[in-house]
């Protein structure tokens, strides 16, 4: 099977594996803001070496952390592309009809990739280490909406079933004799067409194989459940708590002190 | 004490789809039953009326003493629990302990209760040591056998197995029927087999086979299969054991009727020397 990076738990016991859900979806809001609140390179080298941290303290292997950045990278290397050649600036390098390339331009490539860079690292980490069943537990425990969350853990869970999946219907198309590797780009993503049909309708049956099983466990919804594992708040979160303030207050510090880049 | 009982339950999927014209079925507690039929039989459909995931149309259902309605729908199922047919669809969670304890969670059971009926449960299916592992990275057979420890941590009375080895390797068929055989006689749960390995059949203390949802015939296994021509015309196959000592007496050897792998090897060495 492809490994997937993406939404999928990575189990080890560590630091930020102990911490609660809650704690952690707080956390990757604070540092989602501080790394808009960064309207210099310093912000964001600091938002980066607390990044560090986290993952260090994760023990996620940094292999897999790369891996969630190359999920992504097609579309930061296209928007960037567009950046770089379509940002009107001042201090022009070199210029050819609409199409010109800038100081400005430049930098602010640089700022959209490591600010893609950092959110998709951070969002990961926080699949990485908490399970999908203590994420619903974490938003139902801030939002009290138990089915939102019921929905964004199956979510997660189904990811593999449904990559697995897409690469058995993938094998099954080839073996009829399907091309998937050449055309243009236009007949390469008309040649998906018959899979993802397939995928569209086995996705529907393992929905509702799954909906069965959770009715004969005699699921409801969230009226009457009891949990197993009980949320809470150690050291460990308050000590997260107080990185995660001092981390927003310092990028807020150097916007106001050193002031923007740009 | 009959623990479920179909009472000429009738039931149709809609105009033209497959119907169970009238059904009359019965497992007593404590029975193993293995239920046979080959594909489009109604033996699932079977399974969904059990614990009313579908609704008969007329006729009632009985589990104990309890007539299946509406209201009692929940009741029902913590008794009679149900493991489906694909390994990969029936988990919810993503680590085995959290998987086994959801339905034991829907209930309302205490936190304390919980830990314990996950205990209980993983043992009895053999799974303990992999409590905390990830479900995306076990075998076909440790799936189907997480997905059992969920059912059995309900503590039902019931369990319904609806054709659950019919993905696994042959090893992992093995190791679901060695805990189901087990649960029936240790924990004296009722267990209804829905299969089409005939193999698995010789389990059970009584066969029923199924055709375009009904019954069309019933006895111990060993019965069942000495009627090979009737099972023919039902699309049915002997199972392998069956199936040799049956050629061998179209052979010329003088061997029995027997199902029983020890008895046959003993009378071809007689008749061999």
């Amino acid at each position: 099977m492809k490994e997937v990076a993406f939404g999928q738990y990575y189990p080890v016991d560590s630091f930020v594996h102990r911490l609660d859900p809650r704690f952690k979806l707080f956390f990757l809001v604070a540092f989602i803001a501080a790394i808009f609140v960064a309207t210099n390179f310093y912000g964001l080298l600091v938002c980066a070496g607390v990044l560090v941290f986290v993952i260090l303290f994760s023990r996620i292997p940094a292999g897999k952390v790369l891996r969630a950045v190359r999920g992504v990278l097609f579309l930061a290397l296209f928007a960037t592309l567009i950046h770089v050649f379509f940002y009107a600036g001042e201090t022009v390098y070199w210029s050819y009809g609409i199409i010109c390339i800038s100081r400005e331009g430049l930098i602010s490539s640089a700022f959209l990739i490591l600010r893609l860079a950092l959110l998709v690292v951070c969002s990961s980490m926080l699949t990485y280490t908490t399970t999908p069943v203590a994420l619903t537990d974490g938003i139902e425990a801030i939002f009290h909406v138990h089915v939102i969350a019921r929905i964004m853990s199956i979510a997660l869970r189904m990811i593999p079933s449904l990559m697995e999946e897409t690469e058995r219907v993938k094998n099954a198309q080839k073996a009829r004799g399907a091309d998937f590797e050449s055309g243009n780009l236009f007949k390469r993503v008309k040649a998906f067409v018959p899979i993802l049909i397939p995928l569209l309708l086995s996705a529907f049956r393992i929905a509702e194989d799954l909906g069965d099983a959770m009715e004969s466990r005699c699921y409801v919804g969230g009226k009457k459940r009891t949990k197993y594992k009980k949320l809470c708040f150690s050291w460990r979160d308050l000590l997260g708590m107080v990185v995660a303030c001092a981390l927003v207050a310092g990028v807020v510090l150097l916007r106001i002190y050193v002031g923007a880049t740009l | 004490m009959r623990a479920i009982e179909f009472r000429d339950v009738a039931f149709s999927y809609g105009e033209g789809g497959f119907r169970i014209p009238k059904l009359n079925f019965s497992a007593e507690e404590g029975e193993f039953v293995a239920i046979l039929g080959h594909n489009g039989s109604g033996k699932s459909t079977l399974a969904r009326l059990a614990n009313r995931l579908l609704e008969p149309d007329s006729g009632e259902i009985r589990v104990f003493d309890t007539v299946l309605d509406e209201k009692n729908v929940y009741d029902v199922r913590r008794r009679v629990g149900v493991v489906f047919q694909n390994p990969d669809n029936q988990t919810v969670a993503s680590i085995v302990e959290d998987d086994v304890a959801f339905g034991a969670e829907n209930v309302g059971l205490p936190r304390e209760e919980i830990g314990r009926r996950i205990d209980f449960a993983l043992a009895a299916v053999d799974m303990s040591e992999y409590r905390h592992a990830m479900i995306s990275r076990l075998s076909g057979g440790q799936k189907q056998r997480v997905a059992i420890a969920g059912v059995l941590a309900l503590k039902p009375d019931i369990m319904i197995l609806d054709e659950s080895t019919a993905m696994l390797d042959p090893r992992g068929r093995k190791e679901i029927c060695d805990v189901v055989d087990r649960l029936n006689r240790e924990e004296k749960i009722t267990v209804i087999l829905i299969t089409h390995f005939m193999e698995e059949a010789l389990l059970a203390d009584r066969a029923v086979v199924m055709n375009r949802g009904e019954i069309v015939m019933e006895g111990t296994p060993s019965e069942i299969f000495s009627r090979h021509e009737e099972l023919l015309t039902y699309n049915l196959a002997l199972p392998r054991i069956g199936e040799i000592s049956q050629r061998l007496r179209e052979g010329g050897m003088s061997v029995s009727d027997t199902l029983d792998i020890e008895k046959l090897a003993e009378e071809i060495a007689a008749c061999v020397s």
